[in-house]
Parts: C-alpha cells; structure tokens; sequence
C-alpha cells in the first residue's frame, strides 16, 4: 500500500515562508475553490492555510538556535479526525493515504479539528467548510505537467530543498531512506496516530581533527628524515625512566 | 477550548427535555405498580409536550453549529464510527417516540397490549415510554460520547463526562418535573421534588470528582514532543500568521485566568447548592420550585461553558502567541 507524505528536513529548513506562500497560491486557484481570506489589506488579516511556518527558540541565549518549523496535515496512517467525521466529508484515501474534505460533503461542525492533536485543519469562515493539506492531489497526478512538476506545490517551491516527498512504504524511495538514514521523527507519537509526514532533525556538523592528523605521517618529506642523535653526554633512557 | 454557545444551549436543552421525560415516566412506573396514586393523562400528555419543547429548543440550538446547516441531513450517515452521527439519529428518534408517547397519553389512544400474570395491565403509554427511556439513556451517551471519545482532548476522556451528563440533565429535568407538578398536580410535587433533590447531590457528587479529577492531569503532550525537539527551554517565537488563524480562535476560550477560576464557584452554588437549598424550601413554599430551576438551568449554563474552557487541546502548543 502506498502512503505519500513529506519528509521535512528542519537541519535545512531557513524559514522563508515559500513553501506558505507557494501552498496558497495553488491551492487558492484550484478547481476546489480559493482559500478565503479576511481583511487581507487591514491591520488584522486572516484567512485559511494549508501550511504555516512557526519558529521557535531552543535554549538560553547565547546558547539558543533559531528552529524554523512547517506544519500541515500530517496525513496520519491512523487519523482521528477521519472517524469522528458525521458525514463521511473527511477520509483517508486507499490508494495512496492522502487524508481529504469532501468540500461538498462537510456540514462545516469543526468535530474533526477538535479531534486533530496537531491543530492542523483550518476552517474556512467564507465557504463554511473545512479545508486541509490536499498534498497537492490535483498536481501530482496531472498528466500535463513534466514528471518533475508532479509534486506538491510547496515542495517545489523550497530552495533549501528541505521538503522530500514520496511513498513512506517503499523502503527505496527517497522518503524512506531520509527517515531511516537520517534519523527521521513523527510529531506527538504520545497519541498513537502514526503521522506519515516525518521531520529530520537539527544535526550538528563537526569536524573532529586530532593533532596527529595535522601533519601526514605519510609525508615522503618525512619519511627518511632521522631524528638527531642525543649527544654523548645526554642521559640515557635508563636514567630519567623508574623502570 | 471555546466555549460555542450553541452547543451550551444543545446539551442543556436537551439534557432537560430527557430529565423531564424520564421524571414524568418514573412517575408513571410507581404509579403502575400502585406506589403513587395515578395521574391524568393529561399530566404525562402535556409533560411530554414539555419535554419536547425543550429537546426542539436544543434542536435548533444545534444548527447554529454549523457552517452548512442545510446540509445537516447527511450527518447520520457515519454511525458506525461517529458519535455525533449516532446523536444525530438517537434525538429524533427519541424526540419520535416521545411525541408518541405524549400524543397516546393526550389522545387516549392508550390501549392495554399485555396484562401480567399479577393482573398488572400494560399499556401502550409504557411499552412506549420505556422505548423512549432507552432512547433518552442512548441520546444522553451519544451527547457525552462526542467529548469523551477525544483522547486527546483529556479533560473530557473519562467516564465521569458520560455520568455527568446523565446526573447533570436528569437533574434539571427532576427540578422542571417538581416545577411542572407543582401546577398542575400539586400533590405529587414533593415526589418529583424529592428525587430532583437525590439526584442533584449525585450531580453534585459526580461532576466535582471530575474537578478534582481535571485538577491533578497532567499533560501528555509537550513543547518536546510537538515539535520533537528534546531541549528543556523552548520559547514560540512566531505562530506563521500575525492576525490570527481559525487555530487561535477556535481553541481558546479568551477569557481571564480570574474570569475562570470565577465561574467555577459560580456554577457550582448555581447548579447545586443553590437549587439544593430552594427544593428543600419548596417541599413547604413550592412558589420556589421554579427559582430553583431557573438559577439550576442558568448554573447549568456556566457549567457548560466551564467544561469547554477548562479542555487545554494539544493543538495550543503551537500557538502560545495569540496575538
């Protein structure tokens, strides 16, 4: 069975909002209607996001780092928000675990948002309906654009390429191998839901460089080079050692 | 959580409209089995009549809900895993066989269907009222299964929110039942009055263990787990949205730490011990019966909204800058 989902790499992610900006404008311009905002040009806009950048800081200055933060549906192998559903508006594909509104089904009684732990479920104050991360269903399949288009929009949109996207069930895909290779993470595992989109950690390069390794032991400068010898009159190894 | 107010008049509505209903049918039990003298159908006719208005009320309290309440017929199709599909279907069915229950009474369409070995005649009124007893019990489970059921929701996840629901509508329901027969069967009033009196210090009971209970929880998700990061000290530094999102106004009740500690107290002397001391009162001045249920109903109100503010959802984590 196939489960699309990202992988988000935090240790690249530089918190530039593209992947938002991206999202939004696909999937305000699709065939399902925009994505309502409100008061767009007045001093308290609001509207409705499939994907949001937070940050955060971890630890004490000057001992902090500055974490930027995606979060969108997480598409979750066992979602709760799926059952709670009185409709049947809200389900999880079969084919390939993309979790959906039927935007024509929903009643609009925010049952689901209230069982998501993730908060990640936004609803719409214009059209009356729920509305999440699609992963782009109408732009991975679509057999007009280039192979490489067939992506989610906010995927293509990272410069950092800090968004992987593909099939967390084969274990060759790209997905796969960054979770299992780079130490990929679910969000609140507490809960049982099995998020299928993963997070990679911040990682820390360093370069550990002893100072033997400074100089080539090898050096053919070196190689034949004698170390001098101590004058007569030097001590001898039996007279500074106790043994 | 935010507190809506639609949803706080659904579930006291109803929950009223089935107390009363299950008052009037105890009341029809005892006098079965000739422990209270019978009374008019009409008592039980226009009591149903009652009940119903009230279960209407919560009804239409229901569809402010939601944003397409025009679609609000295809929310009985998930029953197999939804309990609010299951509400959706148990209220107008109750609702269904209360009517009837009422018309059978009003109408004396009330026929005797079994007459048991004691010679005890049942009637059609009680095959149906103890249909419609299920019913209520079933609606009641249903209203509270839709909190509990959220796990991650942990003040609601306990079987102390489905007995509290049922203590807490069962309670104005009696105390309606003392008001209803204080009028219109002033004899009977102290037997209504007696059990709304019972069954308000086992509300009492219940819903401050679920206090005490929500008081010493834990929470199970964290900063470290919602972001997966393990570091003791992480502060939000931006939410993605500088106005404010559905998430910021749907899970906050925006009211005071003060505002909330308030109204604790307040529903608890509204909700119980108020109404306690107006129904022991009213055994003797019944002219108190109906302050008893209106300062009941209106404590009821604030405890309804406390139940929704007081649930922290993990989503908050997210969002600490509410800005």
């Amino acid at each position: 069975m196939t489960q699309l989902a990202l992988v988000i790499d935090l240790n690249v992610c530089v918190g530039c909002h593209a992947c938002v900006t991206s999202c939004k404008e696909w999937n305000t311009s699709g065939s399902a209607g925009p994505l309502c905002d409100e008061r767009p040009y007045q001093a308290d806009p609001t509207g409705t996001f499939f994907n949001r950048v937070q940050t955060f800081e971890v630890g004490h200055y000057p001992h902090s780092e500055t974490l930027h933060f995606p979060k969108s549906c997480l598409h979750c192998e066992d979602p709760p928000c799926v059952p709670v559903c009185p409709t049947g508006a809200s389900y999880k594909r079969e084919e390939d675990g993309i979790v959906l509104v039927d935007y024509d089904k929903c009643i609009g009684c925010k049952y689901c948002t209230w069982a998501c732990p993730y908060g990640a479920r936004e609803f719409d104050e214009k059209q009356k309906v729920m509305k999440k991360c699609t992963l782009c269903v109408d732009r991975i399949y679509d057999q007009s654009l280039a192979e490489i288009d067939r992506k989610p929009s906010c995927v293509k949109a990272c410069p950092t390429s800090a968004r992987l996207f593909g099939d967390i069930h084969d274990p060759e895909s790209a997905v796969s191998q960054a979770i299992r290779e780079d130490g990929g993470y679910a969000l609140m595992p507490e809960w049982g839901t099995h998020p299928a989109n993963h997070y990679l950690p911040r990682r820390k390069t360093k370069l550990n460089i002893h100072n033997d390794e400074l100089e080539r032991a090898d050096n053919p400068l070196k190689v034949d080079g004698q170390l001098p010898k101590p004058g007569k009159g030097e001590p001898s190894m039996d007279d500074v050692s106790a043994w | 959580m935010k507190p809506a107010f639609s949803v706080i008049f659904l579930t006291t509505l109803l929950g009223t409209g089935q107390g009363l209903f299950l008052a009037l049918f105890t009341h029809q039990s005892y006098a079965l089995f000739g422990l209270l003298p019978p009374q008019a159908d009409s008592f039980y006719g226009y009591g149903s009549a009652l009940a119903l208005l009230f279960l209407a009320g919560g009804l239409v309290a229901s569809f402010f809900h939601l944003g397409r309440p025009e679609r609000a017929w295809r929310s009985a199709a998930q029953w197999r895993t939804s309990w609010l599909s299951r509400e959706v279907i148990a209220l107008p069915a109750f609702m269904g066989i209360l009517f009837m229950y009422g018309a059978s009474h009003l109408s004396g369409l009330d026929p005797v269907l079994v007459t048991l070995p004691g010679g005890l005649n049942i009637n059609a009124t009680f095959i149906l009222g103890g249909i419609a007893t299920a019913l209520a019990f079933a609606l009641f489970v249903c209203t509270a299964m839709i909190y509990a059921c959220l796990r991650f929701l942990r003040e609601w996840h306990s079987p102390l929110t489905v007995i509290n629901y049922i203590l807490l509508g069962s309670a104005s329901g009696f105390t309606l039942a003392a008001v209803f027969s204080g009028i219109v069967a002033p004899s009977q009033t102290n037997f209504f009055g007696g059990w709304a009196i019972i069954i308000t210090l086992l509300a009492f009971a219940g819903r401050s263990a679920s206090l005490l209970r929500n008081a010493r929880l834990k929470p199970k998700s964290t900063m470290q787990t919602a972001i997966g990061i393990k570091h003791p000290h992480i502060v939000q530094m931006s939410q993605g949205a500088m106005g404010g999102s559905f998430n910021t106004r749907e899970f906050f009740h925006a009211k005071s730490a003060t505002f909330l500690r308030a109204i604790k107290p307040t529903f608890l002397l509204l909700a119980f011990v108020i109404p306690l001391v107006l129904l022991a009162l009213g055994m003797f001045t019944p002219a108190l019966l109906g302050v008893a249920f209106i300062l009941q109903y209106i404590g009821l109100l604030a405890e309804r909204w406390f139940f929704f503010a007081e649930a922290k959802h993990p989503q908050n984590l997210y969002y600490q800058w509410r800005s």
